[in-house]
């Protein structure tokens, strides 16, 4: 036994050493920016991130303060913004999506069939050759700088719907017979004996959109023109510029935008990887 | 007959009524209005039709330097991002070792980092400075402190990959890792009473078991790539690649916002816009025949 346990556990170990140093690497850009956010900006415009900013040392939290008072609290506006958008996006897109997965996974109806082809197609168009017809349906709709401008568009994504359309088929009909012999509407059963149901799918979706919502760029970018719509990665990337002192703005707001998400993923890291692997959803 | 039919007639239209709505007014209209736009010369208040001349616009320096960057990050992100993955989810496969779920969760990590944040972070380590990190770590080797985003083209590439890599190992860990759990461990039990090696195993059971996930993750892979722009616009703060060494950052997507949004010319953007859905189109045919996704079809 020995002969051969001996071996399989000399290749384990050499993996788990191999992993250590690979996540390590992976993780080291997210503890460097960490570190960067208690170095004066104006270091950091000249040198970058330097072996000295490295050593942690001197730590305090007075960039924290520093990012809710500079620019009269700019910041803030930006943090409530996206946090409006990512809660009222996530909350109707889920609504949505799940009622077309619902409606597609339960009954049997003419025009199914053409539905689901054109959900392959919206697959298939990139959505950055829309962005600029969408800009200008924008403009005609007097929505541009307007919040439902930036949510409305992509609210209704195909991925959520496929996503929840397999999650229906799994469950047995057996539940809705029940809810018709109750009386109760087509409404009624989805909402009453369903949607509870469908609980997994909706936390899997949850995170996945409140992700993407938060992080989204191009689509705000364009939509979002006064400083006070900017949304936390509009608002940073205007920082990015070699002048002034933006840059301890530009790395502690990075860290404040980033280091929660961090956490959320470590609470439901099975729903983001449910998610994923079924939705098959990328960025 | 495993589904009821539905009692009301109605309820299911009802259900898919926000899909039809959102699909007419967000996807069939603006798909609809930019081909019509690529045919048109879009001023402020008068608009009219010029037939070809934007797509003949289009034949300029300008317009090929984006399709061949769209390209090559294309392949070069594909050229990294499946074999290494692939590897390490093979790696990774194995219920035996608890620790293998921290080293997905670590590694899944940077998929949570904004675009905006990623960029800030690699603009910093390889700042130009002798001093910063990426210099100073390599000078040791002789190798002389560069500046990674302006100096040369190949360097300002390699960041864009580089990011690229950092930011999706960790999701394409997870498809492959999905994909690796549908394969009967038998299989392995059987290969292994043939005595066959590892690399056997690999390359004759796990790759073409999991052709279909390699598929998924190519096609997908194709539409990011050649979508590519928030990375250049945040590297290059915003220039679409105007400010990167030989325009090396400049996308096809970065040259419809040039073109389109800074210039004003939303008729030649949506040109460049249907160009770009006709090569993705065509890349995506093109690499699911090669590895003859319609022959399984018909089989």
């Amino acid at each position: 036994m020995r002969s051969l346990h001996t071996p399989v556990l000399r290749t384990q170990i050499l993996l788990s050493v191999f992993f250590i140093i690979l996540c390590l690497g992976f993780l080291f850009p997210i503890y460097a920016l960490v570190l960067a956010s208690f170095r004066p900006g104006r270091d950091l415009i000249r040198f970058g991130i330097t072996a000295k900013t490295l050593v942690p040392k001197d730590l305090t939290l007075d960039f924290l303060v520093n990012l809710f008072t500079t620019k009269n609290g700019a910041y803030l506006v930006w943090f409530r913004n996206s946090m409006f958008i990512v809660i009222v996006q996530t909350s109707l897109s889920l609504l949505f999506c799940s009622m077309v997965g619902y409606g597609l996974g339960i009954y049997e109806f003419r025009g199914k069939k053409l539905i689901l082809s054109l959900m392959l197609l919206v697959m298939m168009v990139p959505l950055q050759i829309l962005i600029l017809p969408l800009y200008r349906f924008l403009i005609a709709m007097k929505s541009m700088n307007t919040f439902q401008g930036i949510m409305f568009p992509f609210i209704v994504s195909p991925f959520a719907i496929f996503f929840f359309r397999q999650y229906v088929i799994g469950i047995p009909t057996d539940f809705i017979d029940a809810g018709r012999i109750d009386g109760l509407s087509e409404g009624g059963i989805y909402f009453r004996i369903m949607a509870p149901l469908m609980t997994p799918a909706f936390g899997a979706m949850a995170i996945l959109g409140a992700l993407q919502s938060w992080n989204n760029f191009l689509w705000p970018l364009i939509v979002m023109r006064t400083g006070n719509m900017f949304t936390i990665p509009v608002g940073l990337a205007t920082l990015l510029t070699p002048y002034g002192n933006n840059y301890d703005m530009l790395i502690s707001g990075s860290v404040m935008a980033t280091i929660p998400i961090i956490l959320i993923f470590f609470i439901f890291q099975r729903y983001f990887i449910a998610g994923l692997t079924t939705g098959g959803i990328k960025g | 007959m495993r589904r009821s039919i539905g009692s009301g007639r109605f309820a299911p239209y009802l259900f898919v009524l926000p899909f039809i709505v959102s699909f007419l007014a967000f996807y069939l209209y603006p798909l609809v209005s930019t081909i019509i736009m690529s045919f048109q010369d879009i001023l402020p208040g008068q608009t009219h039709f010029i037939g070809l001349l934007n797509y003949q616009r289009l034949k300029n320096p300008f317009m090929y330097t984006a399709i061949w960057n769209s390209f090559r990050y294309t392949v070069f992100t594909i050229a990294v991002l499946i074999p290494i993955p692939v590897l390490l989810a093979v790696m990774l496969n194995n219920p035996g070792n608890p620790a293998n779920s921290v080293f997905r969760g670590a590694l899944f990590i940077p998929t949570l980092v904004s675009v905006v944040v990623a960029g800030t972070i690699i603009r910093l380590l390889f700042a130009a400075s002798p001093l910063a990190i990426v210099n100073s770590l390599l000078s040791p080797f002789g190798v002389k402190p560069m500046d990674w985003l302006v100096g040369n083209a190949s360097s300002a590439m390699f960041l864009l990959v580089g990011m690229a890599t950092w930011r999706w190992t960790g999701v394409n860990i997870v498809y492959f890792l999905s994909g690796l759990q549908n394969i009967p461990r038998e299989l392995y039990e059987a290969a292994s009473i043939d005595g066959a090696s590892a690399w056997y195993k690999l390359f004759r059971v796990t790759i073409p078991l999991l052709k279909p996930t390699i598929i998924f993750v190519t096609t997908i892979s194709v539409f990011g790539g050649f979508a590519m722009f928030e990375e250049s616009y945040i590297l290059w703060s915003g220039n679409s690649g105007g400010g990167s060494p030989n325009n090396v950052g400049l996308t096809m997507v970065g040259y419809i916002y040039l073109k389109g949004f800074q210039g004003g010319a939303m008729g030649l953007g949506s040109a460049i816009g249907l160009i770009l859905l006709l090569i993705v189109f065509a890349v995506s045919l093109l690499q699911l025949n090669l590895f003859g996704f319609f022959k399984r079809e018909e089989q």
